[in-house]
């Protein structure tokens, strides 16, 4: 399988990426791992007449850590893997990213790149959600901060803008009484969720002061699971609390059926996924 | 057309590629250098792995164009002249495959793993070789002969 014909410009910093963005503006697609976008384009599923890859810009990739952890678009999974500070600081990132694909996967595929190809069985489009990340972007317009609870608006759509970068991914370091899980039920040849489900939880005085919670893989669009995280708030993180919550996850999203799992099979794998990253999360909470 | 140079198993190549050429492509019909496979074309076989500056990848989701300046080396690149690479000597020994179509690929990620992991457990060779499928083997002669390379390998680094 061959892309059909397509212009290539391999820019080497933000300001010409988003140059020729501008310039090319729809019939364009940034190239950045590739490992979603080759694939869709060999199928002709995607047929851009302009691939800008950015693997060139040096500034996209790296990890910070400071005040905050500070991702770059254009690093791999493999780099946040088995990034040394990441793990005392934000253990699910990395927990995360272990369970993507395959090594040569995880060699090639990038975080801004899944975050701004938005697939609806991804995995960190969940981690971001639960972690309340922020979203860097640049545009011809400058630069702006998108909250991850803002963009992810269809499947595969998302609110960066035709002639928009994705420059980084912020989050905040978890500290004492913070937890967070990520786990999944994966195809067992793609490795893509069929579910997924990330949690955030933060314990003030023994009881739950903030939860969040959220699915990928069961619907069209990674999908925050509100009633699921209201029903925690203010518990005590028992198993009897965390079971009532997770009764009610995945109850008023849309869930798709496709031949590796029914709709039904979904939902009730949606609430099993849900229950164990909240027990995980709670766990390390705790300490 | 795009000019790209790739050096490939050592030896420089300058050639001039159509952007949408994908590296496997390349690396078999325009460098006949068919030790590299393809097999289910979509990123999850395994059997077109080769390495592009010592990191295993699948040449299937790669262009050729994204190999410009790179050193890339497939299975041909492996053994040091007569001399079988450890784990070429592993799969021979251990009866590691049948066929043969996934070997390639098996071989040049189990090279990037043993980089990573020098000593790796039965388990960590099976986590470790999950972007490669065998429809022979069953696979178990592939972890021991993953084993018998790792133990040479320690071995010979260790005298």
């Amino acid at each position: 399988m061959i892309p059909s014909i397509f212009a290539y410009f391999a820019p080497t910093s933000v300001a010409e990426a988003i140059g020729l963005l501008t310039q090319y503006g729809d019939e364009a697609k940034v190239l950045a791992g590739g490992h979603s976008l080759l694939p869709a384009m060999k199928l002709r599923l995607a047929a851009p007449g302009v691939l800008i890859d950015i693997n060139k810009i040096a500034e996209l990739r790296g990890v910070v850590i400071n005040g905050q952890i500070n991702i770059g678009a254009l690093t791999t999974w493999h780099t946040i893997e088995h990034h040394v500070g990441l793990k005392g600081v934000c253990g699910v990132l990395p927990e995360a990213v272990a369970q993507i694909g395959d090594i040569q996967v995880r060699n090639r595929g990038t975080l801004g790149g899944a975050l701004a190809h938005a697939d609806p069985s991804a995995d960190a489009t969940a981690v971001v959600l639960a972690l309340d990340a922020q979203i860097r972007t640049h545009g011809p317009n400058g630069e702006r901060t998108i909250a991850a609870s803002d963009f992810f608006t269809d499947m595969l759509s998302t609110a960066l803008e035709p002639s928009e970068l994705i420059t980084a991914v912020i989050c905040h370091k978890l500290g004492a009484g913070e937890g967070a899980a990520y786990v999944k039920f994966p195809h067992p040849a793609s490795r893509y969720a069929i579910v997924g489900a990330a949690a955030y939880v933060k314990l003030s005085d023994g009881k739950i002061s903030t939860c969040r919670v959220a699915v990928t893989g069961a619907g069209p669009v990674p999908t925050r699971q509100g009633d699921t995280e209201q029903a925690m708030l203010g518990s005590d993180g028992s198993a009897e609390a965390v079971a009532k919550a997770a009764k009610v996850s995945g109850a008023t999203m849309d869930i798709l059926g496709d031949i590796h799992a029914s709709e039904d099979y979904r939902r009730a794998m949606v609430k099993v996924y849900t229950k164990r990253a909240l027990t995980t999360a709670i766990a390390r909470a705790r300490g | 057309m795009t000019t790209i140079s790739v050096t490939v198993n050592g030896k420089q190549y300058t050639h001039d590629v159509e952007p949408r050429t994908l590296l496997v492509h390349f690396l078999r019909e325009q460098l006949n250098l068919t030790g590299t496979h393809i097999g289910c074309d979509t990123s999850q076989c395994g059997a077109c792995v080769v390495h592009i500056n010592g990191v295993s990848v699948k040449s299937c989701t790669t262009l050729a164009v994204q190999a410009d300046g790179a050193q890339v080396t497939t299975i041909e690149g492996l053994a040091d002249g007569a001399t079988l690479h450890p784990l070429q000597e592993g799969f021979w020994e251990k009866h590691g495959l049948q066929c043969g179509y996934c070997t390639p690929g098996m071989i040049m990620a189990a090279a990037d793993l043993l980089k990573n992991n020098p000593n790796p457990s039965d388990d960590e060779i099976r986590h470790g070789l999950e972007g490669n499928l065998c429809r022979c083997t069953g696979y178990e002669n592939i972890v021991k002969a993953v084993r018998y390379a790792a133990d040479k390998m320690s071995a010979a680094s260790v005298s």
